[in-house]
C-alpha cells in the first residue's frame, strides 16, 4: 500500500486468505428470468447465466468477453449481489458469500466496487461529483468532512483537479472524466476488487486509451483486482491477465490471456478473434468466420448452445453439454467443447485424432 | 505524490470551460438560481403580496367585510369610498376580496400540501420497492382515481358534512392518488438508473439512498405537479362552497363571491368578474413561480 | 446499375462537397459542427469518414440529405450529388432525392424501421411509391432484394416485424430497403457499431460486396479504425467539425501525416504490448460552442507551436491523392508519435 494512500483513504480491509487463495471463486452460478412467453399465460426464462464457474486471483485482471445477451453484465451484478443469485456458490477469499459463517453481503460491498458502462447515468445528475465520490465513505460511517478529504484525494488520483472539477455536475463533464469519477468513486471505499463493467466501451479511441492507462496503474499503486468486463477483445487482451469466454450464459473457454489469443480451443473464441480487422486494408477479412446472429437465450439450443453456429458441429453437440473441464487453477487453459474432450464421441476429439 | 502527477498531466492542459464555482450544496445552487431569475421573483412577490393580504387582512381591509347596504348594492368602483365597488349585498368588494384570500389560499394550499406529503411519501416508497409493495398501494390509488375529482370531493364532503375543515380533507383525498402517481413514475425512473445501483454496491440502506439521490431527482416533478393544483383546488373549493359543503355565506371566499355574484352578472359585470381575476391571478402566480423553481433546480440549465 | 465500376481519375464525381459549413442556434449557444468541410467521391468509390464523437461526421453525412432541423439548423457551402445542387432542391425534388438517388442507413435500424409495419410491407410501400411497381411486382422485388442481402428464408422473414428481427437481420433488412430503389449513393451512418462483433463482420463483407456489385458510391462514417480499414477507398478524418487529414486507406494507415491521426492509431488498443502504457492523447475534443482560435487540435497536440494559435493551417498536398491540414507538414521535424 503505497503511503498517500493510507494517509487520508479508508483503510483497505486486510488480505485474509493470503496469497494462494483466489480473491474470488464462483461455482456454478445460475440466473434466469422470467418472461412473458408467446401463449397467453405461458412463461418463459432467460437464461441470462447458467452455471457459470470461474476463480478470481489475487491482484489479477480477469477479462471476461461475449457478445450482447451472453450474460457478461447479469454476471457482474450478481457477483455484487445486485441481483439475487438463482444457485451456485459465491466465495471471496475463503469465506462463503451470505453463508452463514461467512462473509456478509455488507462487507462484499466494502470490498468489491463497480464502474458501470454508462458514465452518465451511474451519476446522480443533481449532485456535484465530489459529494457522488464522498458518498461511498460517508455510507461507511465516515464523517462528512473526512468524506469529503477522500473525495477530494480520489479526484486527484483519477487526474481531476479537485478545485476545478470537484463542485461541477456531471453534464459539465465530458465522457472521459464522468468515467474518471465513476472510477474516483468505485476506489473511495478502498476495495480489494474493482468490477468494470464495459466501463471504457462508451469512450472515444484517444480517452478509451487515457483511461485503460489510469486503470493499469491504479491497478497497480492500489493492489487491486478487476474483473474486467468487455465486448472489445483488443482491449481485453491489452488488460488482462486471463480471459473468460461467454457465450448464452456459459463459459466456452478460460485461460491465460496469451494462450486464449494464440491457440484458442473453443470454435467460438476461434471465430471472435477471426472477426477482428486486422487493420491492414490489403489484408481484409474476405469470409465471415462464422455465420448468423447468436441465438436468443430464451430457450438456448440444446446440448451444446453453440452447435447451431459451429461448423464441427456434429451429432454429440446436440446430445450432450460439453464440460468446461479443470477451472479452479490460475493456469488451467480450458474449453467446454466435445473436441477437446477424449471420448466425448465427436470425431475431432482429441482422444480419436 | 508521483503517481497523482502522472495522472494530472491529463488535465493540465484542460481549459476551464465554466470559472471556477464556488463550493455550494445543491440547494444553495437552486437559490442562487431563483434569485437570478427577475420573472420568478416578480411573481414571487405577487404570490407573497396575497399570503400577506390574507394574513394582515383585519388591519388593510378598509371596511367591515361583513356589513350589507340596502342602498349600495352593485355599486361601481370608488362609490361613497368603496374603491372597488360592492356587491350584491351592499358588502365592500376589496374587504371581502382581502379577507377571501384567507379562506382561498387556505383551501388551496392546505390540501395540496397534505397530498403531496401523503401522496408523495407513499410513491416514493412505492416507487422505490417495486413489486408487491407498489402493486398494494397503486391499486389503492387506482380506487380513488376511478372517480371523477370534483364528484369524488362532493362525495367525501358531502359524506362528511359541509365545513371548511371537511371540504380540505376531501379536497385532500382527491389530490393524493395523483401526486402518488407522479412521485412513483418519478420514483421509478430513477432507481432504474445505474447511479441507484452504484449507490446500492456501496452497501447504502435504502433510506439513505431515498434521501441523497432519490428525493433530488423526484422532488421537481413533484413540485410542479402540486403547485399546478394549488389553482385548481382553489376552484374545486369554490365549487363545493357553492354547493353549499365548503365555506358557507356569509363568510367571505372568493369561489363562493363567484357563486354569487354570478346572479348579477348583467347589472355589473366588472364587479362580478374581480372574485374570477383574484383566483386567476393567485393561480397564474403559483404557476408561474413553480415553474421558476422547477428550472431553478435543474441544474443542466 | 451494371458491373463492377472501378473509380477512374476521369470520371466526374459523384459528391462534391465544397466549404459545407452547419451550425445549430438555439437559445443558449450557437454550436459550429461542422466548419467548412470539402470533399468529393468518385462513383463506386468508398469514403470513410473517421472520427470520434462530437467530430461532425453524422452532422455532414446528415446535412447531404438535409435531415437535419431546418429551423434550427444554418447550412452553408455547395453539396452536389450527381449534378444536383441539394441545398437548392424543393421540397418535391429533395424526396425523390432522397429516395432514389441516395439512401441511408443507420445505427440502429430500430429508429429507421416503423415498428408498427411488417419489414416486407415497407420495402414494398417503398418501391411503389417511388417505383410505381405493382404489388406483386413489389414483392418479388423485395424478395430479391432479401436474397441479395442473404437473408435466410427470405419468404418467411419479409412478413416479420422489425422487433421479430435479431439486430443482424434487422440490419440486412435496412440495407435492403436501402437498395430498394437503386440508389446511386449509398450514405451508412456507423451501421456496424451497435452490432456483435461476429455479426459486425458479417455485415461489412456484406456492404462492401454489395457497394462493388451494385457500383455505389458509399460514404460510411465510423469511428473504429478497424471498420475503415475493411471497407474504405479513401478516409477523411474529421476533428472538432473540419477533415484534418484525407487519402487513400492504406497510404493513411501506413503512413499518417496529421498528429490527430497519428495519435488516434497509436491510442487504438491493437496488440500493443501489455507492459506498456497506451500512447493516448491527452485531454478532450473541444467544446464546439467555444472553439479555440487556430488549429481547433492545438491545445492536444504534442507539436503545438505559436502559429497554431493564430490561423487554421491551409490544405497541403504530401502527394497527388493525399490532403492534410497541418502547418508542420512537409517540414523536417516530425511529430513524436
Amino acid at each position: 500500500m503505497s503511503g498517500v494512500f493510507q494517509s487520508a483513504a479508508m483503510a483497505p480491509l486486510e488480505d485474509r486468505g493470503g496469497a494462494a487463495q483466489p480473491l474470488l471463486i464462483a461455482r456454478d452460478l445460475v440466473r434466469h428470468f422470467k418472461v412473458k412467453g408467446v401463449g397467453l399465460g405461458e412463461e418463459a426464462a432467460v437464461r441470462a447465466v447458467d452455471g457459470v464457474s470461474f476463480s478470481l486471483f489475487k491482484g489479477e485482471t480477469l477479462g471476461v468477453v461475449g457478445e450482447s445477451g451472453c450474460g457478461k453484465s447479469t454476471l457482474a451484478r450478481l457477483v455484487m449481489h445486485l441481483i439475487q443469485l438463482g444457485s451456485g456458490e459465491l466465495i471471496f477469499d475463503g469465506e462463503g458469500v451470505g453463508a452463514p459463517d461467512g462473509v456478509s453481503v455488507d462487507d462484499l460491498r466494502r470490498q468489491v466496487q463497480m464502474v458501470f458502462q454508462d458514465s452518465a447515468s451511474s451519476l446522480n445528475p443533481r449532485m456535484p461529483i465530489r459529494d457522488s465520490v464522498a458518498f461511498g465513505p460517508y455510507v461507511h460511517g465516515k464523517s462528512k468532512e473526512e468524506s469529503r478529504r477522500i473525495a477530494r484525494e480520489m479526484l486527484g488520483r483519477v487526474g481531476l483537479n479537485p478545485d476545478l472539477f470537484g463542485p461541477r455536475y456531471p453534464h459539465e463533464l465530458s465522457g472521459g472524466q464522468k468515467q474518471r469519477v465513476n472510477i474516483a468513486r468505485a476506489l473511495a471505499i478502498s476495495p480489494r476488487m474493482v468490477i468494470l463493467d464495459e466501463a471504457v466501451s462508451a469512450l472515444d479511441k484517444s480517452v478509451e486509451a487515457q483511461v485503460l492507462n489510469l486503470l493499469r496503474e491504479l491497478r497497480r499503486s492500489f493492489n487491486l483486482t478487476y474483473l474486467f468486463i468487455s465486448h472489445d477483445l483488443n482491449v481485453v487482451q491489452y488488460i488482462s491477465d486471463r480471459v473468460l469466454v461467454m457465450y448464452l450464459g456459459q463459459v466456452v473457454e478460460l485461460g491465460p490471456v496469451d494462450d486464449i489469443f494464440s491457440r484458442p480451443l473453443h470454435p467460438y473464441t476461434r471465430a471472435l478473434l477471426g472477426s477482428r480487422s486486422s487493420m491492414d486494408p490489403a489484408n481484409r477479412i474476405e469470409e465471415p468466420p462464422i455465420t448468423g446472429d447468436p441465438p436468443s437465450p430464451i430457450d438456448p439450443p440444446s446440448g451444446c448452445r453453440f452447435r447451431t453456429r459451429c461448423p464441427h458441429a456434429e451429432a454429440v453437440c446436440e446430445l450432450t453439454m460439453p464440460r468446461l473441464g479443470q477451472w479452479l487453477n490460475r493456469d488451467s487453459h480450458v474449453a467446454a467443447c466435445h473436441m477437446h474432450e477424449p471420448g466425448s464421441g465427436h470425431t475431432l476429439a482429441v482422444g480419436n485424432a | 505524490m508521483t503517481q497523482a502527477v502522472a495522472t494530472s498531466i491529463d488535465t493540465s492542459w484542460e481549459a476551464d470551460p465554466a470559472p471556477a464555482a464556488k463550493t455550494r450544496t445543491y440547494w444553495q445552487s437552486v437559490l442562487i438560481r431563483i434569485f437570478r431569475d427577475k420573472a420568478t421573483l416578480i411573481f414571487g412577490t405577487v404570490v407573497l403580496a396575497i399570503v400577506l393580504l390574507a394574513i394582515f387582512a383585519p388591519l388593510i381591509a378598509p371596511f367591515d367585510p361583513y356589513k350589507e347596504s340596502i342602498i349600495g348594492r352593485l355599486k361601481p368602483f370608488g362609490w361613497r369610498g368603496h374603491p372597488l365597488g360592492t356587491d350584491e349585498l351592499g358588502r365592500d368588494m376589496l374587504s371581502r376580496l382581502i379577507y377571501g384570500a384567507r379562506s382561498s389560499l387556505l383551501m388551496g394550499m392546505v390540501p395540496v400540501l397534505v397530498a403531496t406529503l401523503v401522496g408523495g411519501t407513499l410513491g416514493v416508497i412505492g416507487g422505490f420497492a417495486g413489486k408487491r409493495v407498489n402493486t398494494a398501494i397503486m391499486r389503492t390509488m387506482d380506487v380513488f382515481y376511478a372517480f371523477p375529482s370534483v364528484l369524488l370531493a362532493v362525495a367525501i364532503s358531502g359524506a362528511m358534512g359541509g365545513g371548511m375543515m371537511n371540504g380540505m380533507i376531501a379536497l385532500s383525498m382527491v389530490f393524493t392518488p395523483a401526486l402518488c402517481r407522479i412521485a412513483e413514475t418519478a420514483t421509478a425512473q430513477v432507481r432504474s438508473l445505474d447511479f441507484i445501483e452504484a449507490a446500492r454496491a456501496t452497501g447504502a440502506r435504502p433510506l439513505t439512498i431515498i434521501r441523497h439521490h432519490v428525493l433530488g431527482n423526484v422532488l421537481g416533478p413533484v413540485f410542479i405537479y402540486a403547485s399546478s393544483l394549488v389553482s385548481v383546488s382553489i376552484l374545486l373549493a369554490s365549487g363545493l362552497s357553492f354547493l353549499g359543503l365548503g365555506v358557507k355565506p356569509p363568510e367571505p371566499d372568493w369561489g363562493l363571491m363567484l357563486s354569487t355574484l354570478r346572479q348579477s352578472l348583467y347589472v355589473n359585470p366588472i364587479i362580478c368578474a374581480m372574485p374570477g381575476a383574484a383566483i386567476f391571478v393567485t393561480s397564474i402566480c403559483f404557476n408561474l413561480v413553480s415553474d421558476g423553481i422547477r428550472s431553478a433546480m435543474d441544474v443542466r440549465q | 446499375m451494371d458491373g463492377t465500376l472501378m473509380p477512374q481519375a476521369d470520371i466526374a464525381p459523384l459528391v462534391e462537397i465544397e466549404d459545407l459549413t452547419v451550425r445549430f442556434t438555439s437559445r443558449e449557444a450557437t454550436v459550429s459542427a461542422v466548419n467548412g468541410v470539402s470533399f468529393s467521391v468518385k462513383p463506386g468509390e468508398v469514403l470513410c469518414i473517421l472520427g470520434e464523437s462530437g467530430s461532425g461526421k453524422s452532422v455532414t453525412l446528415r446535412a447531404m440529405m438535409r435531415l437535419l432541423p431546418e429551423k434550427r439548423t444554418t447550412i452553408t457551402g455547395r453539396i452536389t450529388i450527381a449534378g444536383q445542387d441539394v441545398l437548392g432542391l424543393n421540397a418535391r425534388d429533395l424526396r425523390a432525392l432522397r429516395g432514389g438517388l441516395v439512401s441511408m442507413i443507420f445505427q440502429e435500424p430500430m429508429t429507421a424501421l416503423d415498428p408498427v409495419y411488417t419489414v416486407g410491407e415497407q420495402i414494398i410501400e417503398t418501391l411503389r411509391k417511388h417505383r410505381n411497381m405493382s404489388r406483386e411486382g413489389a414483392r418479388a422485388r423485395a424478395l430479391d432484394l432479401f436474397e441479395l442481402v442473404k437473408i435466410p428464408s427470405p419468404e418467411r422473414r419479409l412478413d416479420s416485424y422489425p422487433h421479430e428481427l435479431s439486430g443482424g437481420l434487422r440490419q440486412r433488412a435496412m440495407i435492403a430497403m436501402a437498395l430498394s430503389c437503386g440508389p446511386r449513393l449509398l450514405l451508412a451512418d456507423e451501421p456496424t457499431t451497435a452490432l456483435d462483433a461476429t455479426v459486425q463482420i458479417q455485415v461489412l463483407i456484406l456492404l462492401r460486396r454489395l457497394q462493388r456489385e451494385l457500383g455505389m458510391g458509399t460514404i460510411f462514417v465510423t469511428h473504429d479504425l478497424g471498420v475503415a480499414s475493411e471497407i474504405a477507398d479513401r478516409i477523411a478524418v474529421m476533428y472538432a467539425g473540419r477533415i484534418v487529414e484525407e487519402g487513400p486507406v492504406a497510404d493513411i494507415l501506413a503512413n499518417p501525416r496529421h498528429p490527430y491521426t497519428q495519435g488516434l492509431m497509436a491510442s487504438t488498443v491493437h496488440g500493443q504490448h501489455r507492459d506498456a502504457d497506451i500512447q493516448a492523447i491527452p485531454g478532450s475534443p473541444p467544446d464546439l460552442r467555444r472553439m479555440p482560435a487556430g488549429c481547433s487540435f492545438g491545445p492536444r497536440c504534442p507539436t503545438s507551436q505559436p502559429r497554431c494559435r493564430e490561423a487554421f493551417p491551409p490544405i497541403s498536398h504530401p502527394s497527388a491523392d493525399r490532403m492534410v491540414r497541418c502547418f508542420r507538414e512537409g517540414e523536417e521535424a516530425k511529430a513524436s508519435f
